[in-house]
């Protein structure tokens, strides 16, 4: 495949950052609470992540570049990695393991019932992701896919339910998923002007 | 025959300071020798008795402070068996909401507010209302340290020794009439200085108002701080005077309180205003009720380690039951969470 040393930069760069904040927490720069940081910091990079690998398609139509498309499925797989080590923070940091705990929790608050399926969808997207599934799945491959969408909007409930007294931050992801979304209403996607004309269209676009 | 149960809370005999050496520190610091020594010493180093804990940060005391301290009662209350969160964890790791939302932001943010000079107002279903210069206001009261366990709703938890003196002793000052049935503590209300209160999508309606029942308020456990680790407050900590109820959440204590009234109404505090359903006007520490979105059963001691997660079980009223229980005897503690 293509654009091998940009697409290595990426696995580095992204690999790198939990270990960069497991490192910090090691030396106590997270304060007292490390575990919670992580916890936080892990779920907000999935929801970016989830956000990028969503901004693929638009900036490849925008540019016809097709780097965009060739990285957006190691983008999604990273997006699964985070929110597995933001799953398994969460049991270590927060809940002590306590197994019975995380009954009660999945019985009784919305936020981890939502956070949940959001984890299901991702899993189903990320054990979809290699080629025998696109091929095997053919056509419903595009049409689960548009799942992302749907965890996106999970993503962002349980994010919401999380905020105790100051909506900014929420409202700039909230901001950037919203328009993530429109691009793809097939009137406004038809509409997404080509600012680079060289390439044809790549393939796999979708 | 009068027999004395002692409380969980008491301190223990053995844990008196000796008085030879509670003697012996005064002398050293009242001896000429000692002023003299005293003079030559870094500013930090004359800042009252922080070194009594390791690594304080250096402060700048008002002067009715530092004469406050020669008097203060050490150790009033300690928590046995359980260790003191270190200071610097307990001054960057807080929620002030005035200053920011993350656990960060008061530490890096509050350098803005000024507390000298600070005014404190008094009105309300009192005889004696008033409106007083924060060294008038303490003036009456000699300064105690109290120990406390600090609960947040949050589910973290620590353990900080303040400087402060009874609510009750100001309420008797005071002479609440025989209306007063509740007291309402009003934190600053200064967008310029605290950049919490510009942002336009904070849901509080600023200023932070908290609440006592009349009868809570005069437990002797519930306090006015102006200090913690034998330092002044930091600002980020709710400087120049907050209120430390224990057997409460943390959200119940007050910072920067600016105005102390008595009411005849329950006082409508902010974060029930905001999500009612999880925020009572009580807020008592209690294990079996929990919070919608998370346990209250549990808490993490902080500094809770990366490898070693301090997590520990809830006490309740936060382990003052003894003293505090029978203020909501025949209470329904479910719906009066």
């Amino acid at each position: 495949m293509r654009f091998k040393l940009l697409r290595g930069a990426v696995f580095v760069l992204i690999a790198s950052l939990p270990l960069w904040w497991v490192y910090q927490a090691w030396l106590f720069a997270l304060g007292p609470d490390p575990g919670k940081v992580l916890v936080d910091r892990l779920g907000l990079g999935t929801l970016i992540l989830l956000m990028v690998s969503l901004g693929m398609t638009p900036m490849q139509r925008l540019t016809g570049w097709p780097f965009w498309i060739i990285v957006r499925r190691q983008l999604g797989l990273w997006c699964f990695a985070y929110v597995v080590l933001h799953l398994a923070a969460y049991l270590f940091f927060i809940l002590g393991l306590d197994w019975q705990q995380l009954g009660e929790e999945l019985r009784r608050r919305p936020y981890i019932i939502v956070g949940t399926v959001g984890f299901v969808g991702l899993l189903m997207l990320a054990a979809t992701s290699n080629r025998y599934s696109q091929k095997r799945l053919g056509a419903r491959w595009r049409k689960l896919h548009k799942l992302s969408y749907v965890v996106l909007g999970l993503g962002l409930l349980h994010f919401l339910w999380i905020v105790r007294a100051d909506l900014k931050e929420w409202t700039a992801y909230g901001l950037v998923a919203t328009v993530l979304l429109l691009l793809r209403l097939p009137a406004i996607a038809r509409r997404i002007p080509r600012l680079i004309t060289k390439k044809p269209l790549s393939a796999t676009k979708g | 025959m009068l027999i004395k149960l002692p409380k969980a809370s008491d301190s223990l005999e053995s844990e008196v300071t000796p008085q030879s050496s509670y003697f012996s520190r005064r002398s050293l610091l009242g001896g000429s020798v000692g002023l003299l020594a005293a003079g030559a010493l870094p500013r930090w180093a004359r800042a009252g008795e922080a070194s009594r804990y390791a690594e304080v940060d250096p402060s700048s005391p008002p002067a009715w402070f530092t004469a406050k301290l020669a008097d203060t009662r050490w150790q009033a209350m300690t928590v046995p068996g359980e260790a003191i969160t270190p200071f610097k964890d307990a001054s960057h790791y807080n929620n002030f909401y005035e200053f920011g939302t993350d656990k960060g932001d008061p530490a890096a943010n509050a350098g803005s507010l000024k507390t000298e000079p600070w005014t404190v107002v008094v009105d309300g279903e009192v005889g004696k209302p008033g409106r007083y210069s924060l060294e008038d206001f303490i003036k009456p009261y000699g300064l105690q340290e109290r120990i406390y366990r600090m609960r947040c709703v949050e589910a973290w938890s620590m353990v900080i020794p303040w400087l402060g003196f009874p609510v009750s002793e100001l309420l008797k000052q005071v002479e609440p009439t025989s209306k007063a049935k509740y007291v309402r503590f009003e934190t600053l209300q200064d967008p310029q200085s605290m950049p919490g209160q510009r942002s336009s999508f904070g849901l509080i309606d600023w200023p932070y108002v908290e609440g006592l029942r009349l009868d809570e308020a005069m437990n002797p456990l519930a306090i006015l701080a102006v200090g913690m680790y034998g330092r002044e407050l930091p600002n980020q900590n709710g400087a120049p005077l907050r209120l430390v109820v224990p057997w409460k959440y943390g959200f119940k204590g007050g910072k920067s309180i600016v105005r102390i009234s008595l009411t005849e109404e329950q006082p409508k505090t902010s974060w029930q205003q905001i999500a009612p359903t999880e925020y009572g006007f009580y807020a008592n520490v209690n294990p079996t009720v929990d919070h919608p979105r998370w346990t209250q059963a549990r808490e993490r001691r902080l500094p809770s380690g990366l490898f070693s997660p301090n997590v520990r079980d809830t006490l309740m009223f936060n382990g003052y039951a003894d003293e505090v229980a029978s203020l909501y005897q025949g209470m329904d503690l479910r719906k009066n969470y």
